[in-house]
Protein backbone atom coordinates (compact mmCIF):
# COMPACT_ATOMS: atom_id res chain seq x y z
CA UNK A 1 0.00 0.00 0.00
CA UNK A 2 1.32 3.20 -0.67
CA UNK A 3 1.03 6.36 0.72
CA UNK A 4 0.62 9.20 -1.34
CA UNK A 5 -1.90 11.55 0.46
CA UNK A 6 -1.61 15.03 1.59
CA UNK A 7 -3.70 16.94 4.14
CA UNK A 8 -3.97 19.33 0.83
CA UNK A 9 -5.81 16.37 -1.08
CA UNK A 10 -7.29 16.04 2.41
CA UNK A 11 -8.68 19.40 3.35
CA UNK A 12 -9.70 20.07 -0.72
CA UNK A 13 -11.31 17.13 -0.87
CA UNK A 14 -13.23 18.09 2.07
CA UNK A 15 -14.32 21.80 0.43
CA UNK A 16 -17.11 20.43 -0.84
CA UNK A 17 -20.46 20.36 1.52
CA UNK A 18 -21.99 17.30 0.24
CA UNK A 19 -18.82 15.48 -0.13
CA UNK A 20 -17.71 16.27 4.29
CA UNK A 21 -21.42 15.69 4.69
CA UNK A 22 -20.28 11.94 3.22
CA UNK A 23 -17.38 12.22 4.96
CA UNK A 24 -19.00 12.62 8.53
CA UNK A 25 -21.80 9.80 7.78
CA UNK A 26 -19.05 7.63 6.79
CA UNK A 27 -16.84 8.72 10.43
CA UNK A 28 -19.80 8.17 12.28
CA UNK A 29 -20.57 5.23 11.32
CA UNK A 30 -18.92 2.41 8.53
CA UNK A 31 -21.76 2.05 6.05
CA UNK A 32 -22.27 1.11 2.00
CA UNK A 33 -23.28 3.57 -0.99
CA UNK A 34 -26.69 2.82 -1.03
CA UNK A 35 -27.08 3.88 2.85
CA UNK A 36 -24.73 6.56 2.44
CA UNK A 37 -27.21 7.96 -0.47
CA UNK A 38 -30.46 7.91 1.64
CA UNK A 39 -31.11 11.45 3.14
CA UNK A 40 -29.19 13.24 0.96
CA UNK A 41 -30.28 15.19 -2.12
CA UNK A 42 -28.07 13.16 -4.27
CA UNK A 43 -27.84 10.28 -6.10
CA UNK A 44 -26.24 7.24 -6.15
CA UNK A 45 -23.60 7.47 -8.51
CA UNK A 46 -22.98 10.84 -7.38
CA UNK A 47 -22.52 9.31 -3.81
CA UNK A 48 -20.57 6.60 -5.73
CA UNK A 49 -18.36 10.15 -7.12
CA UNK A 50 -17.72 11.66 -4.19
CA UNK A 51 -16.69 8.23 -2.45
CA UNK A 52 -14.32 7.76 -4.81
CA UNK A 53 -12.27 11.86 -4.31
CA UNK A 54 -12.71 10.86 -0.34
CA UNK A 55 -10.50 7.66 -1.37
CA UNK A 56 -7.74 9.47 -3.33
CA UNK A 57 -7.16 11.57 -0.78
CA UNK A 58 -6.51 8.92 1.97
CA UNK A 59 -9.72 9.99 4.24
CA UNK A 60 -12.06 6.98 3.46
CA UNK A 61 -11.50 3.33 2.48
CA UNK A 62 -13.60 0.32 1.45
CA UNK A 63 -13.58 -3.35 1.99
CA UNK A 64 -15.97 -6.52 0.50
CA UNK A 65 -18.58 -7.58 2.69
CA UNK A 66 -20.72 -10.14 0.75
CA UNK A 67 -21.83 -8.33 -2.18
CA UNK A 68 -21.53 -4.79 -0.81
CA UNK A 69 -18.51 -2.67 -0.55
CA UNK A 70 -18.80 -0.94 3.22
CA UNK A 71 -17.10 2.35 3.30
CA UNK A 72 -15.05 3.39 7.07
CA UNK A 73 -12.21 6.35 8.02
CA UNK A 74 -8.82 5.69 6.51
CA UNK A 75 -6.45 6.04 9.16
CA UNK A 76 -4.03 7.75 6.55
CA UNK A 77 -7.02 10.44 6.30
CA UNK A 78 -5.65 10.97 10.55
CA UNK A 79 -2.32 11.76 9.63
CA UNK A 80 -3.20 14.35 6.65
CA UNK A 81 -5.01 15.72 9.50
CA UNK A 82 -2.06 15.67 11.43
CA UNK A 83 -0.01 17.07 8.60
CA UNK A 84 -2.34 20.06 8.92
CA UNK A 85 -2.55 21.12 11.98
CA UNK A 86 1.61 21.08 11.98
CA UNK A 87 1.25 23.59 9.31
CA UNK A 88 -1.18 25.31 11.20
CA UNK A 89 0.43 25.76 14.53
CA UNK A 90 3.86 26.99 12.58
CA UNK A 91 1.54 29.47 10.65
CA UNK A 92 -0.13 30.47 14.00
CA UNK A 93 3.14 31.00 16.52
CA UNK A 94 4.77 32.93 13.65
CA UNK A 95 1.56 35.29 13.56
CA UNK A 96 1.86 35.40 17.49
CA UNK A 97 5.62 36.29 17.71
CA UNK A 98 5.33 38.90 14.85
CA UNK A 99 1.99 40.32 17.22
CA UNK A 100 3.94 40.10 20.54
CA UNK A 101 7.28 41.28 18.99
CA UNK A 102 5.10 44.78 18.28
CA UNK A 103 4.20 45.31 21.15
CA UNK A 104 7.53 44.70 23.03
CA UNK A 105 8.69 47.76 20.27
CA UNK A 106 6.17 49.91 20.90
CA UNK A 107 6.39 49.36 24.88
CA UNK A 108 10.25 49.99 24.27
CA UNK A 109 9.52 52.64 22.08
CA UNK A 110 7.00 54.43 24.16
CA UNK B 1 -2.46 3.56 17.71
CA UNK B 2 -0.24 6.54 18.95
CA UNK B 3 0.66 10.01 16.85
CA UNK B 4 3.28 11.29 17.63
CA UNK B 5 2.47 15.27 18.97
CA UNK B 6 3.10 18.49 17.29
CA UNK B 7 5.46 20.40 18.95
CA UNK B 8 6.65 23.57 17.65
CA UNK B 9 8.36 26.16 19.94
CA UNK B 10 8.76 30.16 19.25
CA UNK B 11 10.86 32.88 20.85
CA UNK B 12 9.20 35.90 21.58
CA UNK B 13 10.70 39.56 22.99
CA UNK B 14 7.97 40.26 25.89
CA UNK B 15 8.59 38.58 29.07
CA UNK B 16 6.44 35.45 30.21
CA UNK B 17 3.73 36.90 32.02
CA UNK B 18 3.22 39.25 29.14
CA UNK B 19 3.35 36.45 26.35
CA UNK B 20 1.00 34.51 28.48
CA UNK B 21 -1.40 37.45 28.28
CA UNK B 22 -0.66 38.65 24.64
CA UNK B 23 -1.57 34.41 23.93
CA UNK B 24 -4.32 34.01 26.06
CA UNK B 25 -6.19 37.07 26.09
CA UNK B 26 -5.58 38.48 22.46
CA UNK B 27 -5.89 35.77 20.40
CA UNK B 28 -8.30 37.49 18.13
CA UNK B 29 -6.08 40.36 17.28
CA UNK B 30 -2.79 37.89 15.85
CA UNK B 31 -4.89 33.97 15.20
CA UNK B 32 -4.34 33.61 11.33
CA UNK B 33 -7.78 35.08 9.25
CA UNK B 34 -9.52 32.38 7.71
CA UNK B 35 -8.13 29.68 10.29
CA UNK B 36 -11.14 29.70 12.15
CA UNK B 37 -14.42 27.13 11.80
CA UNK B 38 -17.17 29.30 12.16
CA UNK B 39 -19.55 30.38 9.08
CA UNK B 40 -18.80 33.66 8.87
CA UNK B 41 -15.34 35.17 9.46
CA UNK B 42 -14.08 36.12 13.20
CA UNK B 43 -14.53 38.52 15.11
CA UNK B 44 -12.74 37.70 18.15
CA UNK B 45 -11.46 34.81 19.72
CA UNK B 46 -12.22 34.15 23.58
CA UNK B 47 -10.79 31.96 26.43
CA UNK B 48 -12.71 32.18 29.69
CA UNK B 49 -9.86 32.96 31.97
CA UNK B 50 -10.46 29.47 34.64
CA UNK B 51 -10.19 26.14 34.14
CA UNK B 52 -13.39 24.63 32.47
CA UNK B 53 -13.93 28.21 30.62
CA UNK B 54 -15.24 27.89 27.07
CA UNK B 55 -12.71 28.24 23.96
CA UNK B 56 -15.08 30.23 21.15
CA UNK B 57 -15.13 32.62 18.30
CA UNK B 58 -17.39 34.87 18.10
CA UNK B 59 -18.40 36.90 15.14
CA UNK B 60 -19.71 40.22 14.06
CA UNK B 61 -23.29 39.43 14.73
CA UNK B 62 -22.01 37.85 17.74
CA UNK B 63 -22.69 33.76 16.56
CA UNK B 64 -20.24 31.84 19.03
CA UNK B 65 -18.91 28.61 17.65
CA UNK B 66 -17.04 26.81 20.31
CA UNK B 67 -13.50 25.61 19.65
CA UNK B 68 -12.79 23.38 22.88
CA UNK B 69 -12.03 24.74 26.66
CA UNK B 70 -9.48 25.55 29.05
CA UNK B 71 -8.18 22.37 31.52
CA UNK B 72 -5.10 24.52 33.03
CA UNK B 73 -4.81 28.31 33.15
CA UNK B 74 -1.65 28.96 35.24
CA UNK B 75 -0.36 31.80 34.60
CA UNK B 76 2.74 33.21 33.86
CA UNK B 77 4.17 29.53 32.55
CA UNK B 78 1.38 27.33 31.49
CA UNK B 79 -1.99 27.45 29.82
CA UNK B 80 -3.62 23.92 29.03
CA UNK B 81 -6.46 23.81 26.12
CA UNK B 82 -8.96 21.30 25.16
CA UNK B 83 -8.73 21.72 21.11
CA UNK B 84 -12.38 19.56 20.59
CA UNK B 85 -12.59 20.71 16.52
CA UNK B 86 -13.11 17.18 14.78
CA UNK B 87 -11.73 16.33 11.40
CA UNK B 88 -14.71 17.33 10.30
CA UNK B 89 -13.83 20.68 11.35
CA UNK B 90 -17.03 20.68 13.64
CA UNK B 91 -16.71 21.32 17.28
CA UNK B 92 -17.42 17.65 18.87
CA UNK B 93 -17.66 17.73 22.58
CA UNK B 94 -17.07 14.12 22.41
CA UNK B 95 -13.40 14.57 21.28
CA UNK B 96 -10.72 16.20 23.66
CA UNK B 97 -7.03 16.51 21.96
CA UNK B 98 -4.73 18.83 24.26
CA UNK B 99 -3.06 21.66 23.27
CA UNK B 100 -0.57 22.54 25.99
CA UNK B 101 1.64 26.22 25.92
CA UNK B 102 4.51 26.82 28.51
CA UNK B 103 5.82 30.09 28.51
CA UNK B 104 9.90 29.86 29.91
CA UNK B 105 12.01 33.33 30.06
CA UNK B 106 14.68 32.92 27.40
CA UNK B 107 17.03 35.48 26.13
CA UNK B 108 15.72 38.38 27.94
CA UNK B 109 12.32 37.77 26.52
CA UNK B 110 9.71 34.35 26.42
CA UNK B 111 10.39 30.73 24.96
CA UNK B 112 7.11 29.79 24.24
CA UNK B 113 6.49 25.93 22.97
CA UNK B 114 3.18 24.19 22.02
CA UNK B 115 2.44 21.11 21.61
CA UNK B 116 -0.89 19.24 20.53
CA UNK B 117 -1.31 15.94 21.32
CA UNK B 118 -3.26 12.71 21.87
CA UNK B 119 -3.89 13.47 18.74
CA UNK B 120 -4.42 9.71 17.59
CA UNK B 121 -8.14 10.73 19.73
CA UNK B 122 -9.21 12.13 16.24
CA UNK B 123 -9.30 8.77 14.84
CA UNK B 124 -11.19 7.11 18.18
CA UNK B 125 -13.66 4.11 17.39
CA UNK B 126 -16.03 5.65 15.19
CA UNK B 127 -19.01 2.68 16.43
CA UNK B 128 -18.60 4.08 19.90
CA UNK B 129 -18.24 7.75 18.70
CA UNK B 130 -21.89 6.85 17.14
CA UNK B 131 -23.14 5.44 19.94
CA UNK B 132 -22.50 8.39 22.04
CA UNK B 133 -24.25 10.78 19.82
CA UNK B 134 -26.87 7.98 19.45
CA UNK B 135 -27.34 7.70 23.31
CA UNK B 136 -27.07 11.44 23.51
CA UNK B 137 -30.71 12.08 21.68
CA UNK B 138 -33.10 10.34 24.35
CA UNK B 139 -31.36 13.06 26.28
CA UNK B 140 -32.03 15.56 24.47
CA UNK B 141 -35.37 14.90 23.00
CA UNK B 142 -36.76 14.75 26.77
CA UNK B 143 -35.14 18.23 27.26
CA UNK B 144 -36.64 19.23 24.43
CA UNK B 145 -40.24 17.31 24.80
CA UNK B 146 -40.05 19.21 29.03
CA UNK B 147 -39.37 22.50 27.25
CA UNK B 148 -42.18 22.20 24.54
CA UNK B 149 -44.55 21.15 27.52
CA UNK B 150 -43.55 23.98 29.73
CA UNK B 151 -44.72 26.16 26.76
CA UNK B 152 -47.64 25.00 26.26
Amino acid sequence: MTYNTSALDGFAALGDPTRRAIFERVAARPSAVGELALGLPVSRPAVSQHLRVLKQAGLVRESPQGTRRIYRLDPRGIGAMRDWLEAHWTTALDAFKDFADAQADEETAA
Amino acid sequence: MSIAPIIRTVQVKVAPARAFDLFATRMAQWWPKGGTIGKAPHADVIIEPRPGGRWFERDAEGNETQWGHVLAWEPPSRLLLAWQISTAWRYDPSLVTEVELTFAPADGGTLVTLEHRHLERFGADAAAHAQRLGGGWPTRLAAFAHLADAMA
